[in-house]
């Protein structure tokens, strides 16, 4: 019943979750100052083709969480599986974005995008096909030849978009990817990327501090607490996305306001561990 | 024309040194007249003394900075991303930087005699440093980002040291190189002025103590020439290889 409104791409999901986060914690060692415990005893499980979105205050542990379920960090304690294999290192199934673009500065557009998939194995003229469409799908085209710096924000975002899309992966791991940019443009991409998503469902973990923006997108919100980070709650979130009209109703903003409700206590916690 | 105007001072001064010797202001001897010079040079040149020194002095600068942008870069990017590399090589790296490279002349010799040998591995050793700490800096400083998105591309972690770390060092390898250029032609000069038997520095040095002050400023603004003409012809790689950064 929560799933009401996906049911046309529920036809292919399995019950069965897909990522297995299992007990974690994670202690965050500065190189000079004291080990903080960053996040403490996460259990989520994450099925096929779902949207989560993984909420907090700043400095709550979301990224790291989402950087461990990427094999960028070690695994200290629990486990982590993907597809019932244990995560020790980084892969292709789960494509990364991150805040700040990552583009390959000394790369153009259609450099950066082929980059992933010249480890393919495709052959040379498909590999330019699928940069190309990519590179069309976020309505780039016409910028193949620009480096990053000639970029802006945006344009950037949509970029590494493009590139971590064209590999394919099953798992799309948004590491804030908005929240560099400004209000208009985030709207945009948010449009842009429920657009992507539904045309081509995968698994996403969508971190943000952004209490519309998770509303806005995901099936599911995980609210993570103040440091140490633990999961809250996890609020199913079954609103019609489909709907233009959707950021006007009523319901729209009743869920907005619920959930605020529960971040706001632990954003209030952080500025006072940060003041105190 | 732009270009005219910016070396016009150069230009003031040949117009000042030229009145200066000619109306014997200065003596002679110390400044002989540009135009003196001009004629010395064209002579140098004619009977081939000017070339085959300056191809063997070429040669052993070439050589040397070769040898030591491979080695230095290798050893700067090495001690970034491995940490014995660091432990090792660290300590090394900081007690020889501030050291005078031209202290080492004599020890090259004796190592490997009179010839080119010891010039390659006095400039390999003096270029190496620059080179080393700016390849160091540049690959410290590559961003974790990248670094992250070439590994889930499917990158090797010796992959991602060609994919993202050596470009990511590049601006600041650059740099180091530039320096070591200008390094290697002070190495190669004073060497070859100590103890050689071919090169400009040598041809300087037997002008100078033969007397022939004309034929030596000759040689002199020579390698001051080929010193300026290799710093803007590296600065024109320099900027074509980093378009990106515009």
């Amino acid at each position: 019943m929560r799933r009401v409104s996906r049911k046309e791409t529920t036809a292919t999901m399995t019950d069965q979750p897909q990522i297995v986060v299992d007990k974690v914690s994670h202690v965050y060692r500065p190189p000079n100052g004291r080990p903080v415990l960053a996040l403490e005893d996460i259990s989520l499980d994450i099925r096929p083709r779902e949207f989560l979105a993984l909420l907090g205050p700043s400095g709550c542990g979301k990224s790291t969480l989402l950087y461990l379920i990427g094999g960028f960090i070690p695994i200290e304690t629990g486990t982590i599986s993907v597809g019932g294999k244990a995560v020790t290192k980084p892969g292709p199934d789960r494509g990364i974005v991150f805040q700040h673009f990552a583009l390959f500065p000394w790369k153009t557009v259609r450099d950066n995008v082929l980059y992933g998939l010249e480890k393919t194995g495709l052959p040379r003229a498909e590999r330019e096909k699928t940069a190309r469409h990519f590179i069309n799908l976020v309505g780039l085209t016409g910028f193949e030849d620009s480096y990053p710096s000639q970029l802006s924000g945006g344009m950037k975002q949509r970029t590494a978009l493009a590139r971590t899309l064209a590999i394919d992966p099953d798992i799309l791991l948004m590491d804030e990817p908005f929240g560099a940019l400004d209000a208009q443009t985030r709207h945009l991409m948010q449009m842009e990327l429920l657009n992507i998503w539904q045309s081509r469902p995968k698994t996403v973990i969508f971190v943000t501090h952004d209490v519309q923006e998770a509303v806005y997108l995901a099936d599911r919100i995980a609210v993570m607490s103040a440091r140490p980070g633990r999961i809250k709650t996890i609020v199913d979130n079954n609103l019609d996305r489909k709907d233009p009209n959707l950021f006007k109703s009523q319901a729209f903003a009743e869920r907005v306001d619920d959930i605020w409700n529960l971040v706001r206590e632990e954003a209030m916690k952080m500025q006072g561990a940060r003041t105190s | 024309m732009t270009a005219a105007i910016r070396y016009l001072p150069l230009l003031l001064i040949a117009v000042a040194w030229e009145t200066a010797s000619q109306l014997q202001l200065v003596s002679t001897l110390a400044l002989p007249p540009l135009s003196d010079v001009a004629v010395a040079w064209w002579d140098l040149l004619k009977s081939g003394e000017l070339v085959t020194n300056g191809i063997a002095s070429l040669w052993r600068a070439g050589a040397g900075l070769f040898l030591s942008i491979i080695i230095g870069a290798s050893v700067g990017i090495a001690m970034a991303w491995w940490r014995p590399a660091q432990i090792v090589m660290g300590p090394l790296v900081e007690a020889m930087y501030p050291m005078p490279k031209s202290a080492l002349i004599p020890v090259t010799v004796i190592w490997l005699g009179f010839g080119d040998g010891s010039k390659i591995l006095l400039i390999l050793l003096g270029c190496m440093l620059p080179i080393a700490v700016g390849a160091y800096n540049g690959a410290r400083g590559s961003d974790q980002a990248l670094v992250w998105t070439a590994r889930s591309m499917g990158a090797s972690r010796l992959r991602m040291l060609w994919d993202v770390v050596v470009p990511s060092a590049t601006p600041e390898l650059l740099n180091g190189i530039r320096t070591a250029l200008a390094l290697s032609f002070i190495l190669l000069v004073s060497s070859e002025l100590i103890v050689a038997r071919s090169g400009l520095g040598y041809l300087i040095g037997s002008l100078g103590s033969n007397g022939s002050y004309d034929a030596m400023y000759a040689v002199v603004l020579t390698v001051a020439f080929i010193g300026f003409a290799a710093d803007r012809l590296f600065q024109i790689f320099q900027n074509r290889m980093l378009r990106w950064q515009q």
